[in-house]
């Protein structure tokens, strides 16, 4: 038994399967881009380890395919197992010993990337300074104590805690936070414009005269949802302070007093804080003579970081990031005005893998094919003399 | 006789084709169109020779390089150009628009008759109404619209390019530009003067204010309407044009107002504006000496450009894909002759012939590339280019190695057919655009694209290989044992080709994106394509060394290489998603899908058991157990 599932895993039939299911997958999830957007078909597809159907379906629904980390990790199994049996160690096999070796690491660093890689924007007006990065899709609701005169308290509530429709109590908040709605995607509008029959869903803050419309989530890749919540305060004594209406597109933070401190709440991008900060100088935006065709885009940073004793200049431009800290920062975008920068920060700490592996799989490739070409050249030099 | 026949073959085909070799000349009392036409120009942020310029407005209105005028007369690109700048009632006249569409000609009452070109003209009194129109199908994506939208949109397009070349060089209907021009010079001192005297709140001369603000209306006018830049950059000590982002060069307009600070005018445009003059007043002799002033000027001011400008002229002229497409067809199918008898001799005169096809085609190739100042593959064209440029290398050396026709034939055979996309592709107008800004590097694009298009030419080549194999085989007698076992050598050394550099190139693909966009891969269709090939590649090289397919097998999968690199090309295209994408072609998709049907079609016929093949059906059918190879014994015939 134990035997048999040794051979299967270590079979060339398994690769053979697998590379074919895994076009298969690539072939179906990128026609399915077209409907549900890349970000939606790459979560279902990609990695995943399944694809399910139906595929929104709440209640019953079946795997009908592997996914992409499935089949990743079966490949990889299979990859590894094959060559610690059948390894032999002689010169004619060092191009393919070379090419798997390479694509292990590539796998592995994939893999990896998928699990670890965290990417985030950070949006810069001319002269801005931050010392965070945005995601560009989960919001937080931000609960600040801003009682202190020199430092605010953060408490932030990341958006899939909400989307539960859970009472909120944490030890850093002296009163309870109930989500009355959540949605995922939504349009806000003001009362008097949303027609018959609208109503508020919060009774306080200008959210009081805000009709919220649910709306389908966002597939194309330029848009992101709106997300938008009425949340009920509770002090611990029993009573309620009333319901908030707290949105990614309400701009302004809206504040309430509750046990003798001033408190402030946003539902906002969630942020990661960096132990340094960048002002954007100068963003700069080329086209080519006569056109709108864009030639260049550069932002022109200053990084500060007090704890290393950096203060430097730095250009971001077109294929030419920013490396710094495990962080990666790139000149992803621009606001339509050119008034302020959108850099894409990314930390990835397996981006070298694929580096490595591509160097190692050409070298591998070459010289099996080396080997091939040359015997096949003698070949015929045989048949022709 | 056979020994020459490859030496008689060589001439007739170059003789064919050398009447292009020969630059234009123009007779002495005629109009310089070649001069004029070599003149350098910005437009599309590129300097290019005026030439260029007129050819591809007219491939994008008219769909062809040339006009035929319904009293059968011909005009070429530059004279269809000239009229358009300086003779605008007459070019209104001509049919150049080309509307095919019923409902779009029903907006304007007309019934769809089989002509297909109308004149501006005939549009005039419609434009209203096309704007509008269009303006709401503009806001679709290219892939919602429907057949009249998009061809409203087309209409609108073209006559709005029209308007803009007509108001290029002068205001339209402008008839002594030349004296227009000196009036408004000696006039603008005048003008300043009492411009500064209103300032000041004295007396000012009224009329000579009012005089100076209607041209200046008028060129101001110009300035927006302007499709070309024709005035490079220099200027007249201290006369710098107001700074408009336009790089350096400028276009009419904005130099006149420029001039309102200065009182110059720029000698560039005061002889564009004697050369439409002259042209409006049928003198050839004053045109052809004023084009000479300007190209002398700009040899003189602009060296380089002026260079360049008329490589590319004669490289317009020259067209060489066309030349090396009618080539390639020839030695194709001198090559099949060669399978029928007379062998050697048809073969090598194939071959001799693909030599100068190629080395015709690579002059093409380098001379983008000199033009572009780029590495070979920066769009869609380019890519056809490209991947025939590569197929017929790789083939050429196949067929060095076995000397069988086979490889010349599908040289022949892909050098020909990528061209002929090549050429439906160049459609939309300028194939030597600007790259937008991620795009702007060429080592990636030396690297990454390279390997990608390479890698695409060798699945081809194996593709083509496997057509070639299952034609031969099932419907004649030729494939003998040799044959298809060198058939079979070469697809397998071309698959291992098309491996490696499929595999490199997607890889370096990977790591651009990780140094511009900051992620190794982004599930992008393109990328997705890519990886298609790789992986398809892999279960055919480990379908082969694990046993489990054959000869026949592997050209079975051969085959299916050609659907998935078409789509990977092509198709991942049209799903109008993605960092790749270069927009919506509806014109090939049916031909896509054709393809695709085709080889699944041939995937079919070569899937039929080996007693229906013609090779094969006189030998006894070997068992696959006593045999490891399919091993077809020669036929009768």
């Amino acid at each position: 038994m134990l035997h048999k599932l040794l051979d299967l895993i270590t079979s060339l039939k398994l690769t053979i399967i697998c590379l074919a299911a895994a076009m298969a997958l690539i072939f179906a999830g990128t026609l399915a881009q077209v409907h549900l957007g890349i970000h939606e078909a790459q979560q279902r597809y990609f990695q995943s380890m399944f694809v399910w159907w139906p595929p929104d379906g709440r209640g019953f629904h079946v795997p009908i395919f592997p996914g992409g980390h499935l089949i990743g990790a079966v490949l990889l199994i299979n990859l590894i197992a094959a060559h610690v049996k059948r390894f032999r160690w002689t010169w004619r096999k060092l191009g393919i010993h070379l090419t798997h070796a390479g694509l292990i690491i590539m796998l592995a660093g994939g893999l990896f990337t998928d699990l670890f890689a965290v990417e985030s924007h950070m949006r810069l007006a001319n002269g801005d300074t931050k010392n965070y990065s945005e995601d560009m899709r989960e919001t937080e609701l931000a609960v600040v104590d801003t009682s202190s005169d020199d430092l605010d308290q953060v408490t932030a509530i990341p958006e899939s805690v909400l989307r539960h429709n859970r009472v909120i109590d944490h030890w850093t908040l002296p009163f309870q936070i109930v989500v009355r709605n959540f949605y995922q995607n939504s349009r806000l509008k003001m009362l008097s414009q949303a027609g018959e029959g609208a109503r508020p869903i919060a009774n306080q803050g200008p959210g009081a005269m805000i009709a919220v419309e649910p709306a389908p989530p966002a597939t194309a890749a330029d848009e992101r949802d709106v997300p938008s919540a009425a949340i009920e305060i509770l002090p611990k004594d029993g009573s309620s302070l009333g319901t908030w209406l707290v949105s990614d597109a309400l701009g302004a933070p809206q504040t309430f007093a509750c046990g003798g401190r001033t408190w402030m709440i946003r539902l906002r991008p969630s942020r990661y804080y960096k132990p340094y900060s960048v002002t954007l100088q100068k963003f700069t935006h080329e086209k080519y003579g006569g056109t709108e065709i864009p030639k260049n885009f550069s932002s022109k940073v200053t990084l500060i970081d007090p704890e290393r004793s950096v203060d430097r200049d730095v250009l971001i431009y077109m294929n030419h990031p920013l490396r710094y800290r495990g962080e990666t920062f790139y000149q992803a975008g621009f606001q339509p005005d050119d008034s302020a920068t959108i850099l894409q920060v990314v930390h990835n700490p397996t981006f070298i893998a694929p580096y490595v592996a591509c160097v190692i799989v050409a070298a591998g490739l070459l010289v099996q094919f080396g080997f091939h070409l040359v015997g096949f050249s003698r070949q015929r030099r045989g048949a022709v003399a | 006789m056979k020994r020459f026949l490859p030496w008689i073959i060589l001439p007739v085909a170059a003789a064919l084709i050398f009447p292009n070799w020969v630059p234009p000349k123009t007779a002495a009392n005629d109009f310089d169109f070649s001069g004029f036409g070599k003149i350098p120009v910005l437009v599309g942020g590129r300097v290019k020779p005026l030439d260029t310029v007129a050819r591809n407005s007219l491939l994008i209105i008219h769909g062809k390089q040339e006009l035929r005028l319904e009293s059968g007369r011909r005009l070429g690109a530059m004279q269809w150009l000239t009229d358009v700048l300086f003779n605008a009632p007459v070019a209104d006249q001509y049919p150049v628009f080309v509307v095919q569409n019923a409902d779009v000609l029903g907006l304007f009452g007309w019934e769809q008759t089989d002509r297909k070109y109308f004149s501006f003209a005939e549009f005039a009194p419609f434009l209203k109404q096309i704007d509008e129109q269009a303006a709401q199908s503009d806001k679709l994506e290219a892939v919602q619209r429907s057949a009249y939208q998009s061809a409203i949109l087309n209409l609108r397009n073209g006559l709005s390019l029209y308007q803009r070349l007509k108001n290029s060089i002068q205001p339209e209907g402008a008839q002594n530009f030349a004296a227009e021009l000196q009036r408004f010079k000696s006039t603008v001192p005048g003008a300043a003067k009492a411009a500064r005297e209103r300032a000041m709140g004295e007396n000012f001369d009224k009329a000579k204010l009012n005089d100076v603000a209607e041209l200046i209306q008028r060129y101001e006018r110009l300035s927006q309407m302007a499709y070309m830049l024709v005035v490079p950059p220099m200027g007249l000590p201290g006369s710098a044009p107001p700074a408009t982002g336009n790089g350096e060069w400028h276009s009419v307009g904005d130099t006149l107002l420029g001039s309102v600070g200065t009182g110059e005018i720029h000698p560039i445009v005061i002889e564009y504006a004697i050369i439409g003059d002259a042209y409006r007043a049928n003198a050839p002799s004053v045109f052809s000496q004023h084009v000479q002033l300007i190209t002398d000027w700009f040899a003189k001011e602009q060296p380089k450009a002026t260079k360049r400008a008329s490589f590319e002229f004669l490289f317009n002229w020259f067209q060489p894909f066309s030349q090396s497409m009618t080539l390639y067809v020839l030695a194709f199918l001198l090559a099949c002759a060669s399978w029928l008898g007379w062998s050697a001799p048809l073969r090598r005169s194939a071959f001799y012939l693909l030599l100068l096809a190629l080395a015709i085609h690579t002059f093409g190739l380098v001379s983008r590339m000199y033009l572009q100042e780029r590495p070979p593959v920066t769009n869609l064209y380019s890519s056809a280019i490209f991947i025939g440029w590569g197929a017929v290398i790789v083939a050429l050396i196949l067929e060095r190695i076995f000397r069988d026709g086979i490889g010349a034939a599908c040289a022949g055979a892909i050098g020909f057919v990528t061209l002929i996309i090549a050429h439906h592709l160049a459609g939309s107008g300028d194939t030597l655009e600007m790259l937008q800004a991620v795009l702007d590097t060429n080592i990636w694009l030396a690297t990454h694209v390279v390997a990608i298009t390479t890698g695409y030419s060798a699945m081809f080549l194996a593709g083509m290989l496997a057509i070639i194999y299952v034609v031969r085989g099932v419907f004649t007698r030729s494939l003998k044992k040799q044959t298809a076992d060198s058939l079979a050598r070469m697809t397998y050394g071309v698959v291992c080709f098309a491996t490696l550099f499929s595999f490199v190139g997607t890889v370096l693909g990977g790591i651009w994106a990780d140094q511009s966009w900051g992620r190794f891969w982004g599930w992008d269709p393109k990328e997705n394509g890519a990886v298609l090939i790789v992986l398809w590649c892999a279960i055919i090289l480990h379908a082969r060394w694990g046993g489990f397919i054959r000869q026949r097998g592997l050209m079975i999968m051969a085959l299916f290489g050609n659907i998935v690199t078409s789509f990977s090309w092509f198709g991942v295209n049209m799903l109008g998603v993605g960092l790749h994408s270069y927009g919506f072609m509806e014109k090939a998709f049916p031909w896509l899908v054709g393809f695709m049907i085709s080889q699944l079609a041939l995937m079919c016929v070569a899937a039929m058991p080996l007693e229906k093949w013609r090779s094969f059906q006189v030998a006894p059918i070997p068992s696959r157990g006593e045999q490891p190879q399919i091993s077809p014994a020669p036929s009768a015939g």
